[in-house]
């Protein structure tokens, strides 16, 4: 697959130029209506990672937070997959667009890691949906170097 | 950029007994998870706690190295606001009062 070197870039703008070969996008088309549609279903053991408890000896606690904040932490995923889809063919992206593409790569990655079980330093393994996983990887880091620049 | 101090994690309040123990501060601690990429969670401790690039950094790698690190800490209220926007991003947060 044709991958750039620097897939994500800010430009003087304050805009984010997104440079992405055909292949990747088709790659990236799907993903963000999957994890929509697996975070229909709360009990997805898959989803954990993006719903943590707050409160690890606290039962009533952690009932209460899930009450105060469950919806916005869905409501706040579904927007940001929402906003990764309607701009997947996008050549650039405005701070609140790359932003959603941050939150929906991190995301994806934490369900797909999690359906992996990945283990810290394990040696990269050869199956298409590692690959999709290590290439995620690689386009959140871009995105994540694009980002961080306004804090150097 | 904002530099937001941190409260000290201890406090020198002698004779806590159950009876103010809400008066305890609470900590934020993030964990450390086999998926988050280093250069996300610096990233994130950037954003949300305005810190320098440097501290969000030796915060990173405490929490990649030594499992865990405390990355704020205060009333019950704002520990759970840090907690909610650190489970926004994904990260592994938790809290608890501070011993």
């Amino acid at each position: 697959m044709a991958v750039f070197r620097r897939p994500v870039k800010r430009l003087r703008s304050g805009r984010y130029q997104l440079r992405l070969s055909p292949e990747e996008r088709e790659l990236l088309r799907g993903l963000p209506g999957q994890l929509k549609e697996l975070l229909a279903d709360t009990d997805e053991p898959a989803l954990r990672r993006l719903f943590p408890p707050a409160y690890i000896d606290d039962k009533e606690g952690e009932a209460e937070y899930r009450r105060l904040v469950g919806d916005d932490l869905l409501q706040g995923r579904q927007a940001a997959l929402d906003l990764m889809a309607e701009t997947i063919d996008a050549t650039e992206l405005d701070e609140q667009q790359v932003t959603a593409w941050l939150s929906s790569l991190n995301d994806l990655r934490l369900v797909i890691g999690t359906q992996l079980d990945v283990r810290e330093d394990e040696e990269p393994l050869d199956t298409p949906i590692h690959q999709v996983y290590y290439y995620l990887t690689m386009l959140e880091d871009a995105v994540i170097n694009a980002l961080s620049s306004q804090y150097d | 950029m904002t530099t937001i101090a941190p409260a000290p994690v201890r406090t020198d309040l002698p004779n806590i007994d159950e009876s103010n123990k809400e008066d305890r501060p609470w900590i934020v601690i993030v964990w450390n998870d086999p998926i988050n990429l280093m250069s996300y969670v610096t990233f994130v401790f950037q954003k949300l706690f305005g810190f320098p690039k440097a501290k969000a950094e030796k915060l990173m790698l405490d929490v990649h190295l030594k499992g865990k690190a405390v990355v704020s800490s205060g009333p019950k209220e704002k520990a759970e606001l840090d907690v909610f926007r650190l489970h926004e991003h994904g990260l592994w947060a938790t809290m608890q009062h501070d011993t």
